[in-house]
């Protein structure tokens, strides 16, 4: 018996397994909680696939139907291209069918008007389960084994597989969710259509007024979160060249330390920044009272509203900006200003009409990065907006109390959406392949000038006071946490930690602090989501860089297209793809540990990506040729190489897992509640001292958690380590 | 023969890269046993021939045989071949002992087995006591002899070699062909050998497929492919040729009368008929006598244009009626003067009509 029919009798006879014994539908106490294998004959909802057919439900024949012809298939013809063409055509109508279906008929019965007038009425159903799900994955892999027949990609059915099942899951959990949005605008709430609420929102001068230009009150919400985004990115690549000319190209003692900063934003729940500027420059800030004791004005405000948005977003989002500046000023091969000085060229010069100009692509790259991120920022927005919201915070307020518009979010969420994409287009676009920085390899030799001295003292002093700046900041949220009330009552105390994580050991071990709870769906969720993510994204990556399939480019460019949208607009999204049938993931975890999921993927993908272009392909080809299948090479051969790139993709997908806020805001709820909404909470309620007790026990946590992931990868072992060759 | 254990065959391969075609009709045969080299310049397509033969490429038109089973569709890992790399491709992150038991255990071995099994074939390619070493702490020699230790212990119908020595420098890479050669003969095994380097080519092969652009351009013994190139492409890349225009007087059987300045030669005729032709005359292929400046019978004459002392022979360039002819003397110690008349004797052999 081949391969080809192998795979076959497996996947048809787990199709019809899942046909007699999966529950077709959702189970509203959750699948994994198996209470219901106990109930299953009782209740019909909870009848497997082939049951629910045989008791009326004629949406399903067609899948049983479909099984059936595999069936037919697999007994009366050999495997071959001529097989594998049916295969593709039914494995391809399976899944259309089951979108189809799951589509028109909702838990009233069906979801359109006009279908019910053509057709007659239907029961309703609720939505995918176990069993559904299964076997979508059946015809996805049907799709993909009869492509393995008619020998697309060399016959590699491991290659197609993934590849078919990537595509079905970044339509489902990121394309489908984003077309929801829109859908979600012009319907009622009962369903219908309905283009009134659209009509509302598109021009309400809310979003759209430019009355501030001539005076005669505030612009909109769309206005001033693209003048924000602007004056951040101005600011952070700014500031980014700066760090990055003083770390390269000075005398600067305290180098390694700036590089210590690059560090900060990925470890720093995005709202703790504003928060720890309300502790200083707030109303009752220290600062403020200083300044206030000192000179007797009266500060007020000031630090509500954009200004003091725009100050949490430089610094948090500067340290990417150096990131990605200090990769293209050393970029810039020394060769070029050794020339540039041969030539009789003063430092001044060289460094204006050679370094800048090179220099200027990289420039224009940060300015858009740190564009897009202060677009999506939410955290910082949330804590230090005042009456003057963004648009990430507005399309919050549109879904959550009062207003429930949902119509009035999915404008906004759409406007955020064109933004940031343009913003991605134009990186893409304008900038790929723009770029002269020459990484010099080894042939480069020469230094980088040191920067004129009317620069470098400037430079110096912006990035001293900046530093102290940061420095002061982080200080006030692990200091904040420890006395009792911030800026009123500074005396030491361990209240809020006590409160926070207390732990009581009578009548045995109780977690009595508020914290535990959120903390520990926190832990779990990002520990759940961290291989997931690493796994998904560096499998993309593998695909990516090593496979070729038509359409190829198209895949990647979507994929890297998802990195642009705001966590919010993400959030929005899931919560009205994820709500009703077909598919319903509202309120569990598995819908936390999905938006973490294909939210992050990117950049294991980007990194899967970087790091395959450093394994040589014939690696891959020698373990073919002994024998190995992709998946052997994959495990054997890839991933152990890998080693640097998995790490980092898992200690970057657990770190934004615990962090991330503007998405998960939306999809937490009692039962899974995650640590930085529930400390937004906390702030939202004045217990600062708390909520700053938290956000530094998560980052002490991370810190930690990033070294044993480092000890659990293990080192890639291509050199043994020089003590053992000496006890040799 | 093609369905005995270790015959090659391509019929009527094609393989297209997008718009680009790097092979465009490709009919080829390989005897089971035998140690065929693929020789041509650099881009003639040699690589990609080898890769479709191992799998890593699939044929755009066109069937390949291996032991009589077509496998033009079979995957690079159900293929009955395996392959040493230009780079080696060891597994950095293996050591030696792994390394050569890996496609043991892909093809189910139990690890004792195949870590027994690797012993043997590190012993084959002379390297045990090696086993537990990185592939970084071996030298460019070491690495080459596990590669091809890792290859040959899966017992392969046919080996594939794509320019396995050009990561040697010049005095290893002699050795490490010879041992090739003798693992070759020794076991018996079909191996197919790519190359851009004729004098490796001569050394190994049993035969030689020389290509040009995508195209056979002659196949043969490498004696058949020095003593009768069947153009002149193939004259000047194995070993070099002087082309010389010459005359075909007559011909009886398969021998043609020739003349060439004043000498006349008898050489088999290769089916070009009489009249203006072309001889491809190896460098060494004359004895240099001083001249007197006229035509004589039996040589031509010329005049030294430059002279190389190279110790065990000297590199002379002479111009003459026929052009500028580059000629090796293996006789004499001490250099003609430049400018000095010459006669170039005939010695026979090293000539050759060409079409
Ligand atoms: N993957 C590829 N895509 C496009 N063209 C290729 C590819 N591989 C090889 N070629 C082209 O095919 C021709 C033959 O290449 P190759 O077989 O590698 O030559 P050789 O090994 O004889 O130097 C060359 O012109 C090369 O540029
Ligand atoms: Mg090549």
């Amino acid at each position: 018996m081949n391969a080809d029919n192998r795979r076959l009798d497996l996947i048809l006879a787990g199709a019809v397994l899942c046909l007699l014994v999966l529950p077709w539908y959702k189970i509203r106490s959750g699948f994994f909680g198996f209470g219901w294998i106990g109930d299953m004959l009782a209740r019909p909802d909870l009848w497997p696939g082939a049951f629910q057919a045989a008791a009326g439900r004629w949406q399903l024949w067609p899948v049983l139907l479909l099984v059936a012809a595999v069936a037919g298939l697999r007994l009366t013809a050999p495997s071959g291209a001529a097989r594998g063409r049916w295969l593709v055509r039914l494995g391809v109508l399976g899944l259309a069918w089951l979108v189809v279906e799951g589509l028109s008929v909702g838990t009233r019965g069906w979801n359109w008007g006009l279908l019910e007038r053509l057709l007659g009425e239907v029961a309703g159903q609720p939505a995918f389960g176990a069993g559904a799900v299964m076997l979508g994955l059946f015809f996805a892999c049907l799709i993909s084994f009869g492509a393995a027949e008619r020998g697309a990609l060399k016959g590699d059915a491991f290659v197609l597989t993934a590849i078919v099942l990537l595509i079905l899951l970044v339509a489902v959990f990121v394309f489908y969710p984003i077309l929801s949005i829109f859908t979600g605008a012009f319907q009622d709430f009962d369903g219908s259509f309905t283009a009134q609420g659209v009509r509302r929102n598109i021009g309400d001068p809310k979003i759209w007024s430019l009355s501030c230009l001539t005076g005669g009150g505030p612009c909109g919400v769309a206005w001033r979160t693209l003048f924000l985004a602007l004056c951040t990115a101005s600011a952070t690549t700014v500031l980014g060249l700066a760090f990055a000319l003083v770390a390269t190209r000075t005398r600067f003692p305290f180098k390694r330390g700036l590089r210590l900063l690059t560090v900060l934003p990925i470890i720093t729940p995005p709202f703790v920044v504003g928060l720890a500027l309300t502790m200083l420059l707030g109303r009752s800030g220290t600062l403020t009272q200083l300044i206030e004791a000192a000179t007797g004005l009266e500060l007020g405000r000031w630090l509500y509203g954009l200004t003091g948005i725009w100050l949490a977003q430089v610094l948090s989002f500067t340290p990417i900006a150096f990131l990605v500046l200090i990769g293209v000023v050393e970029g810039v091969s020394p060769a070029m200003e050794e020339a540039s000085q041969t030539l009789r060229a003063g430092r001044w010069r060289t460094f204006r009409k050679v370094s800048l100009p090179l220099m200027a692509p990289g420039l224009a790259n940060a300015f858009l990065i740190g564009f897009i991120e202060s677009m999506a920022d939410f955290g910082n927005p949330l804590v230090l907006g005042g009456s003057g919201g963004v648009l990430s915070t507005e399309i919050f307020f549109s879904v959550v109390g009062a207003q429930n518009d949902p119509s009035r979010a999915a404008v906004l969420a759409a406007v955020l959406l064109f933004f940031t994409l343009s913003a991605f287009l134009a990186q893409r676009l304008w900038l790929s392949g723009r770029s002269f920085a020459t990484v010099g390899g080894k042939g480069d030799g020469g230094r980088h000038a040191l920067l004129p001295a009317r620069v470098a003292a400037p430079v110096i002093g912006l990035v001293a006071l900046w530093s102290l700046f940061t420095v002061i900041v982080y200080a006030m949220i692990l200091f904040g946490g420890f006395v009792k009330l911030w800026g009123l009552d500074h005396t030491l105390t361990l209240d809020h930690y006590i409160r926070a994580f207390g732990i009581s050991l009578d009548g045995g071990l109780r977690w009595t602090g508020v914290a535990w709870n959120s903390f520990w769906t926190t832990m779990t969720i990002a520990l759940i989501a961290a291989p997931l993510t690493a796994g998904v994204g560096l499998l993309t990556g593998w695909l990516i860089a090593r496979q070729r399939f038509p359409g190829k480019a198209a895949f990647e460019f979507a994929l890297m297209m998802s990195f642009a949208i705001p966590g919010t607009v993400i959030g929005i999204s899931y919560i009205m793809a994820f709500n009703l049938p077909p598919i319903q993931m509202t309120g569990t975890a598995l819908i936390l540990v999905a938006c973490f999921v294909f939210r992050n993927m990117p950049v294991g993908v980007r990194g899967g990506v970087a790091a395959m272009a450093q394994l040589d392909t014939s690696l891959d080809e020698a373990s073919l040729t002994l024998g190995a299948n992709s998946g052997r090479t994959l495990r054997r051969v890839i991933l152990p190489l890998l080693r640097p790139a998995i790490l980092a993709a898992l200690v970057y997908s657990f770190v934004r897992a615990i962090t991330s806020i503007s998405a998960v805001i939306f999809l937490v709820s009692a039962k899974y509640n995650m640590a930085t909404a529930y400390i937004v909470g906390l702030v939202e309620n004045g217990q600062y001292g708390v909520a700053i007790a938290y956000s530094s026990v998560l980052i002490v946590v991370m810190v930690a958690v990033i070294g044993i992931f480092q000890l659990l990868v293990g080192e890639r072992r291509l050199r043994r380590p020089a003590a053992s060759e000496a006890a040799a | 023969m093609t369905s005995e254990r270790g015959a090659v065959e391509f019929r009527a391969v094609r393989k297209n890269y997008g718009g680009f075609t790097a092979v465009p009709h490709l009919d080829l045969k390989i005897a089971p046993g035998q140690l065929v080299t693929l020789l041509g310049p650099s881009g003639c397509g040699k690589t990609t021939t080898l890769r479709m033969l191992a799998g890593l490429e699939t044929p755009s038109a066109g069937a390949i045989l291996i032991g009589g089973q077509d496998v033009t569709r079979l995957p690079a890992n159900r293929r009955d071949v395996t392959m040493v790399f230009q780079s080696y491709a060891l597994f950095p992150h293996m050591s030696v002992i792994d390394n050569i038991a890996y496609g043991l255990e892909s093809g189910g071995m139990k690890p004792a087995a195949s870590r027994l099994a690797a012993g043997q074939g590190l012993e084959l390619v002379g390297l045990s006591g090696l086993g537990d070493r990185l592939p970084s702490e071996l030298s460019g020699g070491q690495q080459q002899r596990v590669a091809v230790a890792r290859a040959l212990v899966l017992e392969p119908q046919v080996l594939l070699l794509d320019e396995p020595l050009s990561n040697l420098d010049a005095r290893l890479r002699r050795r490490v062909r010879t041992e090739i050669r003798e693992l070759q003969q020794r076991l018996g095994f079909t191996a197919v050998y790519v190359t851009h380097d004729q004098d490796e080519a001569l050394a190994v092969s049993d035969r030689i497929v020389v290509m040009k652009d995508g195209r056979i351009a002659q196949d043969g013994t490498p004696r058949e492919l020095y003593e009768a190139p069947a153009s002149e492409f193939i004259a000047d890349f194995i070993g070099e040729a002087n082309v010389v225009d010459c005359e075909v007087l007559g011909l009886a059987e398969d021998q043609a009368l020739v003349v060439v300045g004043g000498a006349r030669l008898t050489l088999p005729s290769r089916g070009i008929r009489p009249g203006p032709a072309r001889l491809a005359v190896r460098p060494n292929a004359f004895r240099v006598e001083p001249g007197n400046g006229e035509e004589g019978d039996g040589g031509l004459e010329g005049r030294v244009a430059s002279a190389a002392y190279q110790g065990d022979r000297i590199e002379y360039e002479i111009d003459g009626p026929a052009g500028r002819l580059f000629v090796i003397d293996g006789r004499s110690s001490v250099p003609l003067g430049v400018g000095s008349p010459v006669r170039l004797q005939f010695r026979g052999g090293g000539v050759a009509l060409i079409a």
